[in-house]
């Protein structure tokens, strides 16, 4: 944080103005691609679900997967006591200490839950889940976190409606600077 | 000058500026000769029954042989990163700065910090390739060897994680040296390629407001950044202090946004896709949003705000008896330039400007100086710093009263908060140990 007193800025919008007016020469040595063989690295999914790839997974689904290949770190159930944060968690924020950070007090979009899993987890072999089975992990920590049913399947279609409940908590900290 | 700094300047040649005997700056500047003398008055009475010279032994034959990759004298090896996973634990790794074992502005690339989220890749800079895609009129594929026949750029600037100082939320002082509580910045000089010159080439949709980075790690580690910011100083860097990457920094290639939270700056980068809004990646949506005391959280606080701190003397030095010493550390701001850095050595009653090397560059590390007479008494050593877009460092109570602090201390590896920026304190006691204290 900081105090601020006004200043000329007169001066920064001089340069910044010849800079771009002087548009110099460049090589043009990239490779050009079209998005299909880009595709296999394009994980990237947006909070309005922009980027789920097809398929689909079920809290059911997700159990096995989970106790196979998430509670050597998560614990079981994804309640915690191994080397990695639990992910299923209840209770509320006091203070401002970042431990108390859960998926179901804190994150503000579940579809971040199935981006990280997919590009991230697990810790030791990254990417090498199937679609199918991210989805079902997914269902499977939100259900555990009773954010949604046991019974509701996630997919590009569901995951992004799925309401956290802390999402509209936040402050954009800098708003001039986006 | 108030009645202590008065008292102080008694029987001295230097001008004392502020309490607790902090000398005028310009004593360190064009007044050498001036300040030769007064530190020759006060040692000359000691040169009778010296020890006569001799040539010690590595006067007297070859020394050892020229490495083709020179390393730091076998007497430097206290001077390391201090690291807190180094068996390579499935979790994260973090190597932490020695600032109070450095000088001058530049990190040696093998102590710069670096935080790794699955471990340094191992990246055969042949088989890299960078993609842009998206929001873009052509996507494109660059590689190294391509990048490297672009106009190439170099800036100095500093990088800082998000939580570093995160020690200092807690309610008391931690008993931890400037490495374990500021040790997650540094300042290197980066070479590269300009970000807009290859959105240039790719042509940017008006409709993107954002980019998605992305690493070639094993977390896939991914950030939004305005695509303000890539348009603005953005850059691809190359080279760090004029060699490669380091692996630990992000070899072969990194984002580098200048004055921006460490994290957003990408390592290993692979993929930029510009989309309309941001992903809302675990690093920007959980890991990076700041919890605050009335239960909000801040959200894509981006910018390193100026901060300072001392780095000599600092906690766990002891000083070796009163006597003239010089007050140094580091100032820095994501905003741009330090305009100038205060120093108290009296807990904040009194302050002296201290000395600013130049060049003063903007978002880099600028070293401030001070000479200051230790009388033997207790005192406080403060730095506060103003950048020149008007930004100033808070006091620690200032600080508090906005984001609060724990509720008690914190493992001091942990990162309770982020973006911590208050004035650090270290109290020197009458035995000259020093220690970290809040003031």
């Amino acid at each position: 944080m900081s105090t601020r007193r006004p200043v000329l800025f007169a001066a920064a919008f001089l340069v910044a103005t010849s800079a771009s007016l002087s548009k110099a020469e460049t090589p043009h040595l990239g490779k050009p691609l079209d998005e299909a063989a880009i595709g296999y690295w394009d994980i990237s999914i947006l909070p309005d679900g922009t980027g789920l790839p097809k398929g689909s997974g079920t809290p059911a689904q997700g159990a096995p997967i989970f106790a196979e290949k998430c509670s050597a770190c998560h614990g079981d159930n994804g309640k915690g006591g191994g080397i990695a944060a639990a992910l299923v968690e209840e209770h509320k924020i006091v203070g401002i200490s970042a431990s108390q950070k859960t998926i179901k007090n804190f994150w503000p979009y579940a579809t971040t839950i199935f981006d990280f899993i997919r590009r991230a987890m697990p810790f030791n072999a990254p990417r090498s889940l199937s679609d199918d089975e991210v989805y079902a992990l997914t269902a499977y920590i939100l259900a555990e976190n009773k954010l949604i049913g046991s019974g509701d399947a996630m997919n590009a279609e569901t995951l992004p409606k799925v309401k956290m409940p802390n999402r509209d908590n936040f402050i954009i900290r800098f708003p001039d600077r986006i | 000058m108030d009645k202590s700094a008065d008292r102080n300047v008694r029987n001295q040649d230097l001008p004392v500026v502020a309490g607790n005997g902090l000398i005028d700056r310009r004593a360190l500047l064009g007044r050498g000769v001036m300040l030769a003398g007064a530190m020759g008055a006060c040692v000359a009475s000691s040169a009778a029954g010296a020890e006569p010279l001799t040539d010690p032994p590595w006067s007297l034959e070859i020394g050892e042989a020229t490495p083709p990759y020179q390393t730091p004298s076998k007497f430097e090896t206290k001077v390391v990163r201090t690291l807190s996973n180094p068996n390579n634990e499935p979790r994260n790794s973090h190597a932490r700065t020695p600032h109070h074992l450095l000088q001058g502005t530049t990190t040696p690339n093998g102590l710069h910090f670096t935080i790794n989220h699955g471990g340094i890749p191992v990246i055969d800079p042949d088989q890299h390739r960078l993609v842009i895609h998206g929001l873009v009129k052509q996507p494109l594929e660059f590689s190294l060897e391509t990048l490297s026949r672009y106009p190439q750029v170099s800036r100095v600037t500093f990088l800082e994680c998000g939580g570093n100082s995160a020690p200092m939320f807690s309610p008391q002082p931690m008993q931890e040296t400037v490495q374990a509580l500021h040790g997650l910045v540094s300042c290197a000089e980066w070479t590269g390629v300009k970000l807009s010159t290859l959105l240039e080439e790719t042509g940017v949709d008006p409709a993107a407001k954002w980019m998605v980075a992305e690493g070639a790690d094993s977390p896939h580690l991914s950030r939004s950044v305005p695509v303000k910011k890539a348009l603005d100083d953005a850059m691809i860097a190359l080279y760090q202090n004029g060699e490669r990457l380091m692996p630990g920094n992000g070899y072969p290639m990194r984002l580098l946004l200048p004055g921006y939270e460490g994290n957003m700056n990408v390592k290993f980068l692979r993929r930029i896709k510009l989309v309309e809004q941001p992903a809302m990646s675990m690093y920007e949506s959980r890991t990076y949003s700041q919890i605050l005391p009335d239960g909000k959280a801040y959200r894509f606080y981006f910018l390193q705000e100026v901060k300072s701190f001392i780095t000599n003397p600092s906690h766990g030095m002891a000083l070796k008896g009163p006597g003239l010493y010089e007050i140094s550390g580091i100032a820095y701001s994501g905003t741009g330039r330090i305009e100038k850095v205060m120093v108290s050595a009296d807990g904040g009653k009194s302050w002296a400007q201290a000395a600013l090397q130049e060049p003063v560059l903007s978002k880099a590390f600028t070293r401030f100086r001070l000479p200051w007479r230790w009388d033997g008494g207790p005192a406080t050593l403060q730095s506060r710093a103003w950048d020149e877009a008007g930004n100033v460092q808070p006091t620690r109570a200032e600080f508090v009263a906005v984001r609060g602090e724990l509720t008690k201390p914190p493992p001091i590896l942990s990162f309770p908060n982020q973006h911590y920026n208050s004035i650090t304190s270290w109290a020197v006691g009458t035995s000259g140990e020093v220690k970290h204290v809040y003031a």
